[in-house]
C-alpha cells in the first residue's frame, strides 16, 4: 500500500488506473480476510495476525498478498476468507485453520475440503463464494466491492475503477446532465422516506443562496441495522466519490459526513479516506486539476436516534439540540445555516457513481415498477444466515428470509418480520410474498425505513415486541411534540398492562385510538410512526393480544408475569442440575427424586430450563397445565 | 403586487393573506378558532402542543400539520375542524388532563372539546413542555436563561447545568405565560383527574366566566364545589362514584 500522489488531470487518473491494473495482473496468490464488524466480532483480527505470522515464518510475506477487506455480508459465518486467484471460499475460519490454508490452498492450490461451506439444504460443499445460496440469490452492486477492497488503500479503489465516475462528471457532464441522469435512474433515498434523489438535487441546484452544502447521513440508529456502517467501513471512497458528484451537480463546496460516535471504525476509515483523497487531489482545491473545489468534514453525532431525521441532524450539525423542525422549508431550500443543503443517506451516495458509470437506464432496469435499483437489508433475528443482503427492489420477503436467509433456525416456524427499523411494522407469514418496495410496504401498514429486517419465530411474543419498540421510541423521542412524548409513554403503559396481566379489552380500543392520534398529530417521521409497531401487531396478531387479556396466556412463553415454570414428573430424573443453578433456591427435591419449583419464590429467569438435560422443565402460561 | 399576495381556502372560505403568514394566524384573522397552548403572539412558533393541527391538501389524501408552524401557500386547502382533527385534539387533551389536571386552562380546553373520560393513569406533572417560557425568556426578555434539556421522558426545562442562572433577572415572564400554572384548577380529585365542572355545569359557567373574566377563585365560585356534593358532569364520573360507593 503506497500513498497516492496528487493526480492533476483526468489523463493522470487514467494512467494510474492502467498502471495499477497491470500491476495486479499475473497476480500473486492472495488471501482476503473479511474484517467487517461482524467478522471482527467472530475473531477475524486473530485470524489476520495468524496469517501474517505464518507467512512471515515461511518467508512468504512478499510473494503472497494478505488483505483485510470490508464486510462481505455473510456475518453469520465469519470470519470469512477468500483466496485468489482460485476464488476458493472458507467461512468460519479459526486461527488453527490458517496453517492448513497456507500450506494446502495457497501453496499447492488444493481445496481444504473440511473448511468449505456446506449448503445445509443439499448437504453439498460449495467452493466459491458466489455459489453459496446466501450470495447466489442476491444482486450485489454496492456490497460486492467490499470484498475486493482494502478500505484503507486508495490504490485498491482506483484499481477497480474508482473515481472514474467523478472524473467523467467533471470532464464531460454539465451539472444539469448529472441531475438529469440521477433523476432518470429512479434512485430514491435509501434513508427511509424514499424521496427521488434527482428531484431533491434539482430543488437545491435551482435555489438562490450561496454557499450550498451537502451532507451524508450516517447516523444509522436503528437497532440491528448496520448497512451504512459497513459501507463506510468497507468502501469509504465510494461515498466520497458520490458526494463529489453531488456537490458538483448542485454547486456545493463543502460537505459533511454525520456519523454516530458509536461507530469508531467507520469514523477512522472515512477520516483516513478523506485525507488520502485530499492528498491525491480527489477532494479539496481544484479537484483533478479542474476548477472545481469541494471538501469534506466528518462530524460525530452523540448517537440519538432522532438525529437521523434530517432537520434534527442539521440542528445538531449547527451545534443546537437535536430536535426536528417543521418542513417546509425543506433542507434543500433552507438547511445548514439557512443555506440550501442536500442530505442523503450513505447508501444513496454510494449508488451515485454506479449510475454515472453505467447510465441511468442500467440502474432503472433493476427493481420494481415504482422502486428502482437494489437495496441493502440487514437481515437479523431468528434467521439462519444473518448478514447484509443486497437485492433488487421488489424482491419478496420470502425470498430474502428463506432463499437467502436460509429460513428459521432449529426448524421453528416463521412468525413475523419487522421492516423499517424501530418505528416500522411487523408483517405476518401471510404476507411473505409481499414484494419489498416503498408502495407495497406502505399499503401493508409498515415502512421501508433504512433497510432493517428483523425476523421473528414462534417463540416471539408480538405484544412484547410492540412493547419493546414502543419503549425504544419513548426513550428516543426528542420530546418536543406532546403527542409523541406522552403518547409513547401512555402506549407503553397500556402495553405493560397487557403483558403483565392487567389488560382489558378496553385497552385495545384505547391503544388503537391513541395510536392513530400519535401518528396523526406528531411532526417528524419518528412520531408519525411511533404507533406503527403497536398498530401493525394489533392488526396482524390481534388474537395474541386477546389471549393475553382474556386467558392471561402468553403462548410464546415470553411475558414473565403470565408464565410459570414447571418440572414434568415423568421426565425429571432428579439430577438436581436445576436446583444447583437456581439463583433464588426455589427448586427442591431429593437426589434422584422428582424436583419441584416453588412458584412463589421463582423469579422466572429460565436458567433451570436451559440446564435441564432431560427437557423436563417447561413453561406454562394461561390456564394450561 | 398586492400586499395580500397569498390566496388559499380555509374550510372552503376564500382567504387572502400576506406571504409568510402562518395558517394559525390566517385562521385567527378570519375568526376561525383553533386551540393552542404553545403559541403566543409576539413569540416565535414552536409546534409542541399539537393542538393546532389542521388538515391540508386534497380531502382524499390530506396531510396533518401544526398550523402555527406551517405557512400559508398559494392555492392551499386547509380544513381546521374535520372529524379526524377533532378526534385527535380530543385525545391529546385527554392525555394532558390525565397528566396535568391542576391547570384550569387545560381543563377548560378539554371540556370545550368534549373530553368526558380520562382513561390514563393519573399523574401530577405541571409542566407540559410547551416551551412558552423558554421563548418568552429568550425573545421578549432577551435573557435566554432557561432552555430544554434531556430527551424523551427526561426532557425538562432548566437553567444551564441546573445552576442558578446569572442571566435570570427574576422578571417572572416565564410564569406569566405558563398555561399550566397561570390559572390553577381546584376541581379535580386525584383519582379522576377530570374536572371540567365549571364548563359542564348547568347553567354553564362559561357564560358567567366570559362576563366576569373569571380567573379562578374567589370569583363566582360555581365551579368550586363543596366536597362530596357536586353535580356529576359526565357518565364516567357517575360510574366511578358508583364504583367507589
Ligand atoms: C426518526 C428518524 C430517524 C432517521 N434516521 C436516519 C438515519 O439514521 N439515516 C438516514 O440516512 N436517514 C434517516 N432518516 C431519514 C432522514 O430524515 C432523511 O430522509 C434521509 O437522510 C434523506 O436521505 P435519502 O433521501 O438519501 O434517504 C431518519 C428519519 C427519521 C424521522
Amino acid at each position: 500500500m503506497s500513498k497516492v500522489e496528487a493526480i492533476r488531470s483526468f489523463a493522470e487518473l487514467e494512467d494510474l488506473h492502467g498502471v495499477l491494473v497491470e500491476r495486479r495482473q499475473g497476480e500473486r496468490p492472495r488471501i482476503s480476510v473479511c474484517t467487517g464488524t461482524g467478522c471482527v466480532a467472530c475473531g477475524a483480527t486473530k485470524v489476520v495476525e495468524t496469517f501474517k505470522k505464518i507467512l512471515d515464518e515461511k518467508g512468504l510475506s512478499d510473494s503472497v498478498e494478505l488483505k483485510s477487506t470490508g464486510c462481505h455480508g455473510f456475518c453469520e459465518m465469519g470470519p470469512l476468507v477468500t483466496l485468489g486467484p482460485s476464488g476458493y471460499f472458507y467461512p468460519s475460519v479459526r486461527p488453527g485453520d490458517v496453517q492448513k490454508i497456507i500450506e494446502r490452498t495457497v501453496l499447492e492450490g488444493e481445496i481444504v475440503e473440511e473448511l468449505l461451506y456446506k449448503d445445509p439444504q443439499t448437504g453439498e460443499k460449495v467452493e466459491h463464494e458466489a455459489e453459496v445460496p446466501f450470495y447466489k440469490h442476491q444482486q450485489r452492486i454496492i456490497l460486492a466491492e467490499n470484498g475486493h477492497l482494502d478500505p484503507n488503500d486508495l490504490e485498491d479503489f482506483i484499481a477497480i475503477g474508482g473515481y472514474k465516475a467523478l472524473a467523467h462528471t467533471l470532464g464531460s457532464m454539465s451539472p444539469d446532465e448529472v441531475v438529469d441522469s440521477v433523476t432518470r435512474s429512479g434512485l430514491a433515498g435509501r434513508g427511509g422516506a424514499g424521496f427521488l434523489t434527482g428531484r431533491k438535487w434539482d430543488i437545491a441546484r435551482r435555489q438562490p443562496g450561496e454557499p450550498k452544502y451537502i451532507v451524508c447521513n450516517a447516523d444509522e440508529g436503528d437497532p440491528g441495522a448496520y448497512m451504512d456502517r459497513s459501507i463506510l467501513e468497507g468502501n469509504p471512497h465510494r461515498v466520497i466519490e458520490g458526494m463529489g458528484i453531488g456537490a458538483y451537480a448542485i454547486g456545493a463546496r463543502q460537505g459533511f459526513i454525520y456519523v454516530r460516535h458509536e461507530y469508531p471504525l467507520a469514523v477512522e476509515r472515512i477520516t483516513k479516506a478523506i485525507d488520502d483523497a485530499r492528498s491525491a487531489c480527489l477532494l479539496g482545491e481544484e479537484i483533478l486539476g479542474t476548477g472545481f473545489s469541494f471538501d469534506l468534514k466528518v462530524v460525530r453525532g452523540a448517537g440519538a436516534f432522532v438525529c437521523g431525521e434530517e432537520t434534527a441532524l442539521i440542528a445538531s450539525l449547527e451545534g443546537h439540540k437535536g430536535e426536528p423542525r417543521q418542513r417546509p422549508p425543506f433542507p434543500a431550500e433552507s438547511g445548514f445555516q439557512g443555506k440550501p443543503t442536500i442530505i442523503n443517506n450513505v447508501e444513496t451516495w454510494a449508488n451515485v457513481p454506479h449510475i454515472i458509470n453505467n447510465g441511468p437506464d442500467w440502474y432503472a432496469a433493476y427493481g420494481s415498477k415504482d422502486s428502482k435499483g437494489t437495496k441493502i437489508f440487514s437481515l437479523v433475528g431468528k434467521v439462519n444466515n444473518t448478514g447484509l443482503v443486497e437485492v433488487p427492489m421488489g424482491t419478496s420477503i420470502r425470498s430474502i428470509v428463506f432463499d437467502i436467509g436460509g429460513g428459521i433456525p432449529k426448524g421453528k416456524a416463521f412468525k413475523a418480520v419487522q421492516t423499517g427499523g424501530p418505528a416500522g411494522g411487523c408483517l405476518p407469514a401471510e404476507l411473505l410474498d409481499l414484494p419489498i418496495d416503498f408502495e407495497a410496504l406502505q399499503e401493508a401498514g409498515t415502512i421501508m425505513g433504512s433497510g432493517g429486517l428483523i425476523v421473528m419465530d414462534e417463540d416471539t411474543c408480538m405484544v412484547d415486541v410492540a412493547r419493546y419498540f414502543t419503549k425504544f421510541l419513548e426513550e428516543e423521542s426528542c420530546g418536543k411534540c406532546y403527542s409523541c412524548r406522552k403518547g409513547t409513554q401512555r402506549m407503553r403503559e397500556l402495553l405493560d398492562d397487557i403483558c403483565e396481566g392487567r389488560g382489558t379489552m378496553a385497552h385495545l380500543d384505547l391503544l388503537e385510538e391513541l395510536g392513530q392520534a400519535v401518528n396523526t398529530a406528531s411532526m417528524c417521521g419518528l412520531g408519525q410512526n411511533a404507533a406503527t409497531p403497536m398498530l401493525s401487531t394489533l392488526r396482524y396478531f390481534r388474537n395474541e393480544y386477546i389471549e393475553h387479556i382474556k386467558d392471561h396466556n402468553c403462548s410464546a412463553g415470553v411475558c414473565t408475569a403470565l408464565i410459570r415454570y414447571k418440572i414434568l414428573e415423568d421426565l425429571c430424573d432428579g439430577c438436581a442440575a436445576c436446583a444447583k443453578v437456581c439463583p433464588v433456591e426455589a427448586i427442591t427435591g431429593e437426589k434422584d427424586q422428582l424436583h419441584v419449583i416453588d412458584i412463589e419464590a421463582c423469579v422466572k429467569c429460565g436458567t433451570c430450563l436451559e440446564v435441564c438435560a432431560k427437557d423436563a422443565v417447561v413453561v406454562i402460561s394461561g390456564g394450561g397445565e | 403586487m398586492s400586499y395580500m399576495n397569498i390566496s388559499l381556502t380555509i374550510n372552503g372560505l376564500h382567504v387572502d393573506v400576506p406571504e409568510g403568514t402562518s395558517i394559525l394566524e390566517a385562521a385567527q384573522t378570519y375568526g376561525i378558532n383553533i386551540p393552542t397552548l404553545c403559541h403566543l403572539d409576539g413569540l416565535s412558533s414552536y409546534g409542541a402542543c399539537r393542538l393546532c393541527i389542521v388538515e391540508i391538501g386534497p380531502a382524499e389524501n390530506p396531510k396533518v400539520v401544526s398550523s402555527c408552524t406551517y405557512r400559508c401557500e398559494e392555492g392551499m386547502e386547509v380544513r381546521t375542524h374535520t372529524k379526524r382533527i377533532l378526534d385527535t385534539r380530543k385525545i391529546i387533551l385527554e392525555l394532558m388532563v390525565c397528566s396535568t389536571p391542576g391547570s384550569k386552562t387545560i381543563q377548560d380546553l378539554a371540556s370545550a372539546h368534549g373530553v368526558i373520560q380520562t382513561r390514563f393513569r393519573p399523574e401530577n406533572e405541571d409542566c407540559i413542555l410547551c416551551g412558552l417560557c423558554v421563548r418568552m425568556c429568550a425573545e421578549q426578555m432577551m435573557a435566554g436563561a432557561i432552555a430544554f434539556a434531556g430527551r424523551g421522558p427526561d426532557r425538562h426545562i432548566t437553567t444551564p447545568f441546573d445552576e442558578l442562572s446569572e442571566l435570570c433577572r427574576h422578571c417572572g415572564g416565564c410564569m406569566h405565560v405558563c398555561p399550566a400554572c397561570m390559572y390553577r384548577c381546584m376541581g379535580p380529585k386525584a383519582d379522576t383527574t377530570l374536572c371540567s365542572a365549571c364548563l359542564n355545569l348547568s347553567p354553564s359557567c362559561v357564560e358567567v366566566y366570559d362576563q366576569q373574566q373569571c380567573w379562578m377563585p374567589p370569583s363566582c365560585g360555581t365551579c368550586v364545589r363543596p366536597e362530596g356534593n357536586y353535580l356529576p358532569a359526565t357518565g364516567l364520573i357517575i360510574e366511578e362514584e358508583k364504583a367507589t360507593e
